[in-house]
């Protein structure tokens, strides 16, 4: 996809707020019968990644509370346990632990048939700092048929260099999103979501590091850091639908279209089945398919030192496919065997992905320069969880 | 530049005028004429037909059991038909869901003492032109359409309850 | 593709849903009891899906327009 005349994306991110701010003060305008908050509930769930050389788990803990009928708050606390060999840490530097704590609080408000919610997040980590606060509003039209989203978010990220005290670089990051969910029939309904992200600042990694063509070395390759665009703008457009069949099945399907201006286009497709079973039981199955084209400055091998304005070598940036099959089950139990909760369910779902790189090579492997083998590896994620509605 | 912001101007002043215009649906109305009659059978077998109650107030309430307001509001029916039933007044249930045996069970865990009506083919909600849920209406002892509610939060059992005791007292 | 983020035609795709503002609601709110199912929720176990999608956000390239929110019993 080509890049976006910079001269368009700043004249819709400059429109934008004020067109954002019509649209809010021409909502509280509209006087009609309200909409509902969301349910009231806990969650605690517990998350494990196992890939490529990296284990990561934590708990994960969700509490959302009404305090009226237009009122409700909920806060989030996340970790994340990082235990770390991967494939760019063993190549270029050491294993590490770390853990990552997210904190989040969010309030909404319902007003007639518009929902504002705001939120403020607070992710921190050895070396990383990140604070965001969103903005979003829901709104309810055409006999609550159709819902219209917009959203806002600002966030802001500090970055550190572990063993460098004197290394302080930031980022901020502005998101805009709109979607528009449709009931299409009595089984049908389907919403279109556009998001624009646009990012300013350090944008790279501190520890990774690009490689070029050195025949001074033995290896033949040497490395050097990896030099980011200060900018980064992007655009993702997703269309998915749920439709209700009959004897009660819900079968959902998802497309996503990204493009940027470092030169990442993507495509993601996801289909899947929710299926009860019995009374109680509930299975989920799904199959995503995501494909991406490499950036612009992504090289596995330079050709030689500072050969571009801008080098990567994050496989995160390069060009790659991963398939992800998952499954679910969710036992539910009523409020007959534990009367202070309306409702309560206990769920476990298993996801795994395959990662296969098209431009990254595995260094780890024997193989003369650049014809290292191709870089692939399965993960495996498990999210166990129990929620309760009050 | 000038002509994509003028543009974009425009196109949500026009979201601005169709919100604006949709606004026409207010939550509680007063209304007038004759309740259109209808026969339903309740969920004790029994057939009920509006005409026959001609002298009782009578409040209509459509609900579905997958309608939280509509669960909500059930307890306060409950205690308004018990207060006023003796002075002539009854609360009509009318389940607007085709499956019978999700009002069944609602019921039969929640049990109310007004009758649940069937109205699983919703033709007594396109009579009454449900456009909602829930949505209440009063009728008085002349079977004339006096008050519509849409939808329900919390406090709004208070106007129902004032409406009865109006009406009532005719 | 880069013809779908121009300005203009986004806004014209936000147009003609405008153009619908006085149609009757196709589907009556009596009607809802499968809309209303938690299964036809896009995000039944928000927990969960914020979770996996930032599985992804973190080992893919492409982000946003993940989240979709509406549907559900349309009451009140």
């Amino acid at each position: 996809m080509r890049e976006l005349p910079a001269a368009a994306v700043v004249a819709v991110t400059n429109k934008r707020p004020q067109a954002l701010l019509l649209i809010i003060l021409s909502l509280y305008l509209v006087d009609i019968a309200a909409a509902v908050l969301p349910e009231d509930r806990a969650d605690a769930l517990f998350h494990s990644y196992d890939g490529g050389g990296v284990e990561i788990t934590g708990p994960s803990v969700l509490v959302r509370k009404s305090f009226s009928d237009s009122v409700s708050g909920s806060l989030h606390h996340y970790v994340d346990n990082v235990s770390s060999a991967s494939i760019d840490v063993v190549t270029t530097a050491s294993p590490y632990s770390e853990s990552r704590t997210e904190n989040s609080i969010a309030l909404d408000y319902l007003h007639n048939k518009t929902l504002m919610s705001m939120g403020m997040t607070k992710s921190v980590e050895p070396d990383f700092d990140a604070s965001t606060i969103s903005i979003n509003f829901s709104q309810d039209m055409f006999g609550d048929l159709t819902t219209v989203n917009m959203g806002f978010a600002m966030g802001d990220n500090i970055v550190g260099r572990n063993g460098d005290s004197s290394f302080d670089e930031q980022a901020t990051t502005r998101n805009y999103r709109l979607s528009v969910s449709q009931v299409i029939s009595k089984n049908l309904i389907m919403a279109v979501a556009f998001e624009t992200i646009s990012d300013e600042g350090f944008l790279n990694n501190p520890y990774r590091s690009v490689r070029y063509l050195d025949p001074t070395t033995p290896q033949q390759y040497s490395f050097q850091a990896e030099v980011y665009p200060r900018t980064r703008s992007s655009n993702a457009l997703s269309l998915r639908a749920r439709y209700f069949l009959e004897r009660r099945a819900a079968i959902f399907a998802s497309y996503r279209i990204y493009g940027d201006s470092w030169g990442i286009s993507a495509n993601t497709l996801e289909l899947g089945y929710t299926l009860p079973l019995r009374s109680n039981w509930i299975l989920e199955s799904r199959i995503r398919y995501y494909d991406q084209s490499g950036a612009d400055f992504y090289s596995d091998l330079f050709p030689f030192q500072d050969a571009q304005n801008f080098l990567a070598r994050d496989k995160e940036l390069s060009s790659f496919s991963d398939l992800t099959l998952g499954v679910g089950v969710s036992y539910e139990f009523d409020n007959r065997t534990w009367s202070t909760f309306k409702r309560g369910s206990l769920s476990f779902y298993y996801d795994y992905i395959l990662f296969d790189y098209e431009d990254f090579r595995d260094l780890t492997q024997p193989g003369s320069v650049g014809n290292e083998p191709l870089y692939s590896f399965n993960a495996g994620i498990i999210r166990a969880f129990a929620s309760l509605w009050f | 530049m000038k002509t994509v912001m003028l543009k974009i101007v425009r196109n949500y002043v026009l979201l601005f005028g169709c919100l604006v215009a949709w606004s026409g649906i207010a939550a509680s109305a007063t209304i007038s004429g004759p309740a259109p009659n209808f026969s339903l059978k309740s969920l004790s077998g029994e057939n009920i037909k509006l005409s026959e109650l001609t002298g009782n107030v009578v409040l209509i309430n459509f609900w579905a059991s997958w309608c939280g307001p509509c669960r909500q509001e059930m307890p306060f029916l409950n205690a308004i038909h018990n207060k006023y039933e003796a002075l002539g007044f009854t609360v009509l249930g009318v389940n607007v869901e085709e499956q019978v045996a999700n009002a069944k069970s609602f019921i039969a865990d929640r049990p109310v003492d007004f009758p649940i009506l069937i109205d699983s083919n919703n033709t007594v909600s396109r009579l009454y032109e449900v456009i909602a849920m829930p949505t209440t209406v009063v009728i008085d002892r002349d079977g004339q359409l006096r008050f519509l509610h849409r939808g329900y939060q919390a406090g709004d059992e208070v106007e129902y309850r004032k409406m009865v005791k109006k009406l009532v007292r005719e | 593709m880069a013809m779908i983020f121009r300005p203009g035609y986004f806004l014209i795709a936000v147009i003609i849903l405008l153009a619908s503002c006085s149609a009757t609601p196709w589907v009556q709110p009596y009607e809802r009891a499968n809309l209303a199912d938690p299964i036809m929720s896009f995000d039944r176990d928000p927990i969960a899906t914020s979770y996996m999608g930032h599985v992804y956000d973190s080992r893919e390239g492409a982000r946003g327009a993940g989240v979709a929110s509406g549907g559900g019993c349309g009451c009140n």
